[in-house]
């Protein structure tokens, strides 16, 4: 297969995923979404580095694989430590920090 | 073959972040993300990267998506009036416009690309190309900083995510009470002998709903022996 098609699902997935972030209130299904995205770059990377028959982009997959586990583990966080001070788990009323 | 393999794994992958978007349920949105990122390992895999596709299947589709689970059921059943749908109006109308647009853009740039190599399958490679041998070498020679620094951040984020996540913890605003046995067993961390004397459960105040209805929470702390002695 060409390297074009593996691209064109990377941009709908992300594009996807964007929507979700956008659409979506509950920070479980944000994040989710979050996740959508960060593996729309993952495929990115990889089909780059089988283009250039190079190893050097799936370290950099597997780094973003990293960072999104952390992300995960602080927003999972974020959402019990919500849901401890009953707080409503919606991001539209959880709207301090905007000003 | 791989046309094959290739179109099922993309419908798959495609299909699952829709369904990720588009249930209703958290839970199930879950459950699509493990479907499309099991997808993505099948693609991975027909891109030559073994050792990423089999990370992706073991740590995401595995550990991670537990932890989301296990989220989800804790959070889900009593909080499931708050989940409502998705944002309506013009605010949809401008979400899914904005990503289409970002879709057309995205497609222009690819298939107008400049590089030749696009359109080819990639050039061949010698049999161990992304095995376990060849991306450990790299980890450990050229990327050596960017390995230890993403150990540092799994550390840092597995201090916050405890911190901000145990009982009388992170983000509450009350009074520190320091003394040794704090620091050996801090109160409501959810040990043994707070199970039996039973003092669980986190005290409600600041903010938020006065009402602790659900789990029986021992907002007296002033009364417990913590306090007290």
């Amino acid at each position: 297969m060409n390297i074009n098609w593996y691209l064109v699902v990377s941009a709908l997935v992300f594009c996807i995923g964007a929507g979700g972030v956008l659409t979506r209130r509950n920070p479980l299904v944000v994040l989710l979404c979050l996740e959508l995205m960060l593996n729309a770059a993952n495929i990115a990377l990889i089909a780059y580095a089988r283009m250039w028959g190079n190893i050097e982009g799936q370290v950099f997959a597997i780094i973003v694989m990293v960072v999104a586990a952390c992300e995960v583990c602080i927003g999972l966080g974020l959402v019990v430590a919500i849901y401890r001070r009953r707080l409503p788990i919606d991001v539209d009323e959880l709207r301090e920090l905007q000003g | 073959m791989t046309e094959v393999l290739f179109f099922i794994a993309a419908i798959g992958a495609i299909s699952g972040a829709v369904g990720v978007v588009w249930l209703q349920n958290p839970f199930f949105s879950v459950l699509a993300l493990v479907f499309h990122l099991l997808s993505l390992a099948a693609l991975f895999l027909l891109l030559q990267a073994q050792f990423v596709a089999a990370a992706q299947v073991v740590v995401y589709a595995g550990a991670v998506m537990v932890l989301y689970v296990f989220v989800v059921a804790y959070v889900g059943a009593a909080e499931a009036a708050h989940f409502k749908a998705p944002v309506g109006g013009t605010q949809r109308a401008f979400a899914i416009g904005f990503a289409l647009a970002l879709f057309v853009e995205l497609a222009i740039a690819v298939l107008g690309s400049g590089l030749a190599a696009l359109d080819t399958g990639g050039p061949t490679v010698r049999i161990g190309f992304g095995g376990p041998e060849q991306i450990g070498q790299a980890l450990l020679t050229k990327f050596l900083v960017a390995f230890e620094v993403a150990s540092f951040l799994l550390l840092i984020a597995a201090v916050g995510a405890v911190v901000l996540a145990r009982r009388r913890g992170g983000i509450h605003e009350e009074e520190a009470r320091v003394s040794a046995m704090a620091f050996l067993r801090p109160p409501g961390a959810g040990t043994m002998a707070e199970a039996v004397e039973g003092r669980v459960g986190t005290a409600v105040r600041g903010l938020g709903a006065p009402d602790t209805t659900g789990e029986p929470v021992a907002d007296d702390a002033e009364t417990t022996p913590e306090t007290v002695r």
